[in-house]
């Protein structure tokens, strides 16, 4: 945070004052280029700057996972990891997870299990079991609790979420022969 | 896995549909308050009190309202509006004094969160720090008021209680039979005090609500991440004095709410905040500190219970003291308060009792429903005791319950009659006893010898009850619109928070029309403007109340369908039958009509219409219901009892006191199941929510009342690692013949009774009565090392040693 000073520098939006950083990534598969607030989170990147509502804030410390993107290949909770640190990065998020309008398996599979009630952690929760599967196209259960448990979800008692992930994973190999 | 054996004698009620809000949740689409954004939409914080109570000697605000962007600064000397649902008892700001480490002193909105956040760090506040009220015994001694005003304060009267010059909020009472005799007459008494502390609701979405109060019409339009749109209406238009016309209401997608998004919170300031900075929309969030720290919690409860049974196992007389810790406020927690009094017995058949239930201020965090209220507290208190008098009467636990348990013919603690359509507590226990293979408790012996291999296991079960704990007015309504397509449009007063009741209505209504679940569209956001009313989406009231308000706006639809039909083909209404989403004649089946040819009116070849769209709608009240006897507490509380049982095989590590759930069987008598998979994941979510308020969970406090874990980092939730191995759902089905379908509600009941069971299955494992939750791996050790076999805390100088 800057002191008074800084402050009385502008007149509207109050940022850091620092200098505003160009950052080159692909969200979603899109090419983006934004300069930005250097100590903007990844999260407000995508909600605020890029107006992707998917992603949520639920704890703002990386303790929840609600947040949760993936990141060159792996899940991170995106409220603890800055925009800057994304640059030149692949970003997925919970948007780009159906594509041409048809669910991925891994949606479906959540919907089929009821493995979301209401719904506020659910795009954190798609997004480290997609990280996961991509991993691991064939996880124990034991290795799905360890990932997950980042999660927190405080209506399902995670049984559907569980049978859910390893339901996916199960078609995923037959249909997509991952 | 659920119980995909499960099969329903109905076509659509019953049936496992997926629920109908999902795919919206599963692509990012699904938007919550917390989402929102409006033009010119300013972001509000707020300071908190660093004390648990405080004389609040000076604010000065000029170098917040110096900072560019900053748009309104407030404190309490601003606005006098006092709020509250039952107890008008808590201001949008504090006044004069803070009463409690958390209390809101003053309130920015800015055009941005950082701007908001650093004119907060800029108001200079001068405390002078009080002796704060610790708990409940220092709060009875009277010595110093939490509220000096409480002799003045507005209530419900005749149903809350306030005690003149004192820290009670409410005291209610209930009454039956001849207490002194029957304790007199008794084999065995015995006395025990248990307790539990407060605990948070932890909703994904933390609180949060956009406000603007326009500066020309005066009107005020909400949006809030809320579970009560009609109630915050109501006492907006109360506090406010404008007309509830001219409050309105919307609730969006809401990221659970577990009761604390019930009654109003964030709304009152926001709306203050809005009128002074000109009539913006101002959003104001809780971050998950003060989710934790200011917004209200479960209250923490001591219970004190003397019991007097005779040698065969008959309980014949029992004396309960509940004193509810409700903190500062007790806007909504003395409802939780006068629950107790009516259900507090847990579902037996006891024919002298008596029970004495306070609500009582202190200086901690302020309290709250929270699912299935006063009743995980109650049974924690209730369900122990059963099990300690059934240790020392040397009678099996489940035989000793099955002989006081409630049955046809018996009546509850405030005097109903227990009937066939009651639905059956007898029915749950035997169900989860059978499931858990219970053979009897363990020998000492065996736990010696299990001792030895450094893992205990234990048995153990515990019974529930809850009814609706709502006021006798209550009432719910829907509106349905048939559209040209033969698809309908319904509207409904409750909130979808993840509970599934959108999916459920349209079931209920499909089931009745005879049309694909697909055909029925649920309005998803709540709307005052538009929507009709419901009174609180609370207590597990809305399958029964929504489910009988759907099935009379369904008939209604079909009547309208039916008269218009019999005119088309010239016959009588009740000469017409309906499948499929047409009518016919039940003799001549080729005389027929499809719903979407009268949908918007039948026209005929010719040209001619009649009828016109087909528009039905359907209420419900609370029927019967009254108003306890304040003396007495007897009288009509309970539109229906969901009973239930819980049974728990665990293992205790005796050498970490880590506790793992093998095996957990929970049967509710819901009469009718309406959406298995709904049903299921209420179960799985209850037991774990239980699990955490067993293990895990509760509100830390240090010598000054302030609060010592406001973050997850130190207030944890179950994760996935502490999810049972196995939980199985019995669904009893034993209708009440005025539920829809014969169903009855089972939101918030599978939390109830989990810490309980696992208090007693503890003690089966290692012949310790722990009375205090929660029973983590620290507080099980402690016992252990102790060497007491009752242990009344978890205080490290009860160690040898020490």
């Amino acid at each position: 945070m800057s002191n008074e000073k800084d402050c009385s520098m502008y007149t509207e939006h109050v940022e850091s004052g620092k200098r505003k950083v160009t950052i080159q990534l692909k969200v979603n598969g899109h090419q983006v280029v934004r300069d930005i607030d250097p100590t903007m989170s990844l999260l407000h990147f995508l909600r605020d700057d890029q107006k992707l509502f998917g992603t949520k804030e639920a704890c703002g410390e990386g303790e929840c996972g609600a947040c949760t993107v993936i990141m060159n290949g792996k899940a991170v909770t995106s409220c603890i990891v800055l925009a800057v640190e994304a640059d030149g990065a692949e970003i997925k998020t919970v948007e780009g997870l159906a594509k041409n309008g048809k669910l991925s398996i891994l949606q479906e599979e959540f919907i089929a299990e009821d493995a979301l009630q209401c719904g506020f952690c659910t795009p954190g929760f798609l997004m480290s079991s997609r990280a996961l599967l991509d991993h691991n196209p064939n996880p124990s259960d034991e290795e799905i609790i360890e990932v997950l448990s980042g999660n927190l979800c405080r209506c399902t008692g995670y049984i559907p979420i569980l049978r859910a992930v390893k339901t996916a994973a199960e078609r995923e190999r037959k249909e997509l022969g991952r | 896995m659920t119980d995909k054996q499960y099969e329903s004698k109905y076509k659509r009620v019953g049936q496992r549909y997926n629920r109908k809000d999902a795919q919206e949740k599963v692509t990012g689409q699904a938007l919550y308050t917390y989402d929102l954004e409006f033009p010119g939409m300013l972001h509000a914080r707020c300071l908190f009190s660093p004390y648990a109570r405080a004389k609040i000697v000076s604010i000065d605000t000029s170098k917040a309202k110096a900072l560019p962007g900053v748009r309104a600064v407030l404190t309490g000397e601003d606005s006098d509006i006092l709020v509250g649902l039952y107890m008008q008892d808590k201001r949008a700001l504090s006044k004069g004094e803070t009463r409690y480490h958390g209390d809101i002193v003053a309130a920015v909105a800015a055009v941005d969160e950082d701007t908001a956040e650093r004119a907060i760090s800029l108001l200079d506040v001068k405390y002078e720090p009080l002796e704060p009220v610790h708990n409940v015994d220092e709060a009875l001694e009277a010595k110093t008021l939490v509220h000096d005003d409480i002799n003045h304060l507005k209530h419900i009267e005749g149903v809350f209680f306030p005690q003149k010059d004192s820290n009670i909020a409410s005291w209610n009472k209930s009454r039956k039979g001849d207490l002194d005799k029957a304790f007199a007459e008794a084999d065995l008494v015995v006395e025990n005090e248990f307790s539990l502390p407060a605990v948070a609701h932890v909703p994904m979405e933390t609180h949060v609500a956009i406000v603007q109060e326009d500066p020309y019409s005066k009107k005020i339009r909400i949006w809030s991440s809320a579970q009560s749109p009609f109630a915050i209406r109501q006492i907006m238009a109360d506090s406010f004095g404008i007309s509830e016309t001219d409050v309105e209401v919307h609730i969006p997608f809401v990221g659970g709410g577990f009761g604390g998004k019930a009654g109003i919170h964030l709304e009152p300031l926001a709306t203050l905040l809005s009128r002074a900075a000109g009539g913006a929309p101002v959003k104001l969030r809780a971050t998950r500190e003060a989710e934790f720290n200011t917004l209200p919690t479960r209250a923490g409860m001591r219970g004190r219970i003397k019991s007097g049974v005779t040698k065969d196992g008959k309980i014949t007389a029992i004396r309960v003291n509940y004193d509810w810790d409700s903190g500062a406020y007790a806007d909504y927690g003395v409802n939780v308060g006068k629950t107790a009094v009516y259900s507090g017995l847990g579902p037996y058949a006891v024919e002298n009792a008596s029970i004495d239930s306070k609500t009582i201020y202190t200086n901690k965090v302020f309290s709250t429903a929270y699912r299935g209220f006063g009743h995980l507290e109650t049974h924690w208190s209730i369900e122990r005791q059963i099990d300690i008098l059934s240790q020392k009467l040397g009678i099996d636990p489940y035989e000793f319950r099955m002989k006081n348990l409630l049955e046809p013919g018996t009546r509850t603690m405030s005097g109903e009659l227990i009937t066939e359509s009651s639905g059956s507590p007898k029915d749950c226990l035997t169900a989860v006893v059978k499931e858990i293979g219970w053979t009897g408790r363990k020998t000492e012996e065996e736990r010696q010898r299990e001792w030895k291999t450094g893992k205990v296991r234990g048995k153990g079960f515990a019974m529930l009850q809850k009814a609706p704990a709502m006021p006798a007015n209550t009432a719910s309504s829907v509106i349905m619109q048939m559209n040209g397509d033969g698809h309908v449009k319904m509207m409904i007063g409750a909130v979808d928070f993840g509970q599934g009741a959108n999916t459920v209505m349209a079931q209920i209504a499909a089931q009745i029309l005879d049309i694909p679940i697909e055909h029925i569209e649920v309005m998803s956001e709540i709307d005052t403007r538009a929507n009709p009313y419901d009174w609180n989406t609370v207590a597990s009231k809305y399958t029964f109340m929504g489910g009988n308000a759907v099935i009379k706006a369904s008939k209604e639809m079909l009547r309208k369908i039916k008269e218009v039909a019999a005119q088309a083909l010239r016959t009588e209404p009740e000469m017409l039958a309906h499948a499929g989403g047409e009518v016919f004649h039940v003799h001549n089946p080729e005389r027929r009509l499809s719903y979407k040819d009268i949908a918007l009116g039948y026209m005929y070849p010719g040209g001619n219409s009649i009828g016109g769209p087909v528009i039905s709608s359907g209420s419900s009240i609370a029927d019967g219901l009254s108003n306890l006897h304040p003396e007495t507490g007897q009288g009509l509380p309970a539109l229906d009892w969901t009973f239930g049982a819980h049974a728990v095989e665990l293992e205790v590590d005796v050498e970490t006191g880590n506790i793992e759930i093998l095996k957990i069987a929970s049967a509710f008598d819901i009469g009718q199941v309406i959406n298995e998979k709904l049903v299921y994941g209420q179960i799985t979510g209850g037991v774990v929510q239980g699990l955490g308020s067993a293990i895990l969970e509760g509100y830390k406090f240090n010598k000054n009342v302030q609060l010592m874990n406001p973050s997850f980092t130190d207030n944890k939730i179950p994760t996935m690692k502490d999810m049972p191995k196995e939980i199985v759902p019995i669904y009893i089905e034993n209708p009440q013949h005025d539920g829809p379908f014969g169903a009855r509600g089972v939101g918030e009941h599978p939390m109830i009774s989990v810490p309980s069971a696992i208090g007693n299955a503890i003690y089966d494992a290692l012949g310790i009565n722990f009375h205090v939750l929660p029973l983590s791996p620290e507080a099980i050790m402690l016992g252990i090392l102790s060497g007491k076999k009752e242990i009344l805390g978890t205080d490290v100088e009860n160690l040898p040693g020490h």
